[in-house]
């Protein structure tokens, strides 16, 4: 199928297909899903100026289907949400400008690119770790006589989030949903900064470092943060997308072919939620910031920025 | 006991059935008459453009969140 605005010929079942996948993923652990998006979009035959945008586009939709799933699941801290979208606009705003100012300097994008590529690494090693050495705890907590499975989240490391949740630097909010009884609003803000800014330096929704972050350095439940993270994509992702839409480089029709298949993926996503526990989910969620580091790799070795 | 493969496999697959068959038509009308129109806007009126844009994204999402929430609801009854 001719798609005129992108001036290309795509396969409409093979975006369906692709839609459907990333709605899988974004239901499930509260990511955008641009890590396999764009570099499936790009070898599809879309033109490189509109992958980014028109992935952007269609994480809007895909978002939307998923929220509210997890809305109806009571997945969703409003008032969270609201405070991250403030940081996550703003960091991304910082990452977009500050790509463009390193891009002038020698050697500055080596640097980042390979700090950055430790920092996605060492958040894989340390999900992965802690997720499993939560679920070995839980296995000897059920052996004991009298013992029950609790369905509460459970971490092996929470001394951050406890940490976090100690500093009283004023406005302090409190996030009943979250069962948080207080937090600093700059702390989210802070959180949801990071989240941009990697957004902003490697494209798309970065929610591989949200979530995770919302979870080991705020301390919400991992149900919780996925859903809210999800929440927090369909603002921050609909002011990407007219950004990229006003410069030409969106094209809306492929983004509703794949929203069709996203649609189904991210209520299956969302819905398989229920099924597993918070630390298995983080465990299955380990890779991924390992995908956003080959990325980055790919990017320092080929000299292309995605 | 309902065995899971009919509980949940059965369900779904008819959902997935159904649902294509809407897309199907959903392509071949909605999007085949509103191909011209949006290329005509990205060309020559880009802010109404970016505005039309996140306004067919925030509505089909609803639509499709509906139209598979329902499709799912018809499914079910049927079976039970």
């Amino acid at each position: 199928m001719f798609f005129p605005i992108a001036h290309t010929y795509l396969s409409p079942p093979l975006l369906v297909a692709l839609g459907f996948v990333i709605g899988i993923f974004g239901g499930f652990f509260g990511v955008g899903g641009s890590f396999l998006a764009g570099p499936a979009l790009f070898a599809l035959g879309m033109p490189f100026n509109f992958v980014v945008g028109t992935d952007l586009a269609h994480i809007v939709g895909k978002s939307i289907v998923a929220a509210r799933r997890h809305r109806a699941l009571g997945n969703i801290d409003l008032r969270l949400a609201l405070v991250m979208v403030v940081g996550t606009i703003l960091g991304s705003e910082v990452g977009v400008q500050a790509i463009e100012e390193l891009k002038r300097r020698a050697n500055i994008n080596q640097v980042v690119g390979a700090v950055t590529i430790i920092v996605l690494t060492t958040m894989a090693g340390f999900v992965a770790w802690e997720s499993w050495a939560t679920i070995s705890q839980q296995k000897k907590r059920i052996k004991m006589p009298g013992a029950s499975q609790g369905k509460e989240d459970a971490f092996a490391f929470d001394h951050i989030a406890k940490a976090v949740q100690k500093v009283k630097l004023a406005p302090v909010l409190s996030l009943p949903h979250s069962g948080i009884e207080s937090v600093s609003l700059w702390a989210i803000v802070a959180v949801a900064f990071v989240g941009g800014l990697f957004s902003g330096f490697l494209g798309g929704g970065a929610g591989y470092i949200r979530m995770p972050s919302m979870v080991y350095l705020l301390g919400i439940p991992t149900h919780v943060a996925i859903g809210t993270d999800l929440f927090e994509i369909i603002i921050s992702a609909g002011y990407g997308t007219i950004r990229h839409a006003l410069h030409g480089n969106v094209d809306v029709l492929v983004a509703l072919v794949m929203q069709t298949g996203a649609a189904i993926g991210a209520q299956i996503g969302a819905n398989l939620t229920q099924y597993f526990t918070g630390p298995r989910i983080r465990l299955a969620f380990a890779p991924l910031p390992l995908i956003g580091a080959l990325l980055v790799a790919y990017g320092l070795i080929t000299g292309h920025h995605h | 006991m309902i065995p899971v493969k009919k509980r949940v496999l059965r369900p779904f697959l008819i959902e997935i059935a159904l649902y294509a068959v809407f897309v199907l038509a959903y392509f071949l009308s909605v999007l085949h008459f509103l191909g011209g129109w949006l290329g005509d806007l990205f060309e020559h009126q880009r802010e109404w453009y970016a505005a039309v844009t996140i306004i067919l994204v925030v509505v089909q999402a609803a639509g499709l969140e509906l139209l598979t929430g329902w499709i799912l609801r018809w499914v079910r009854q049927r079976l039970e």
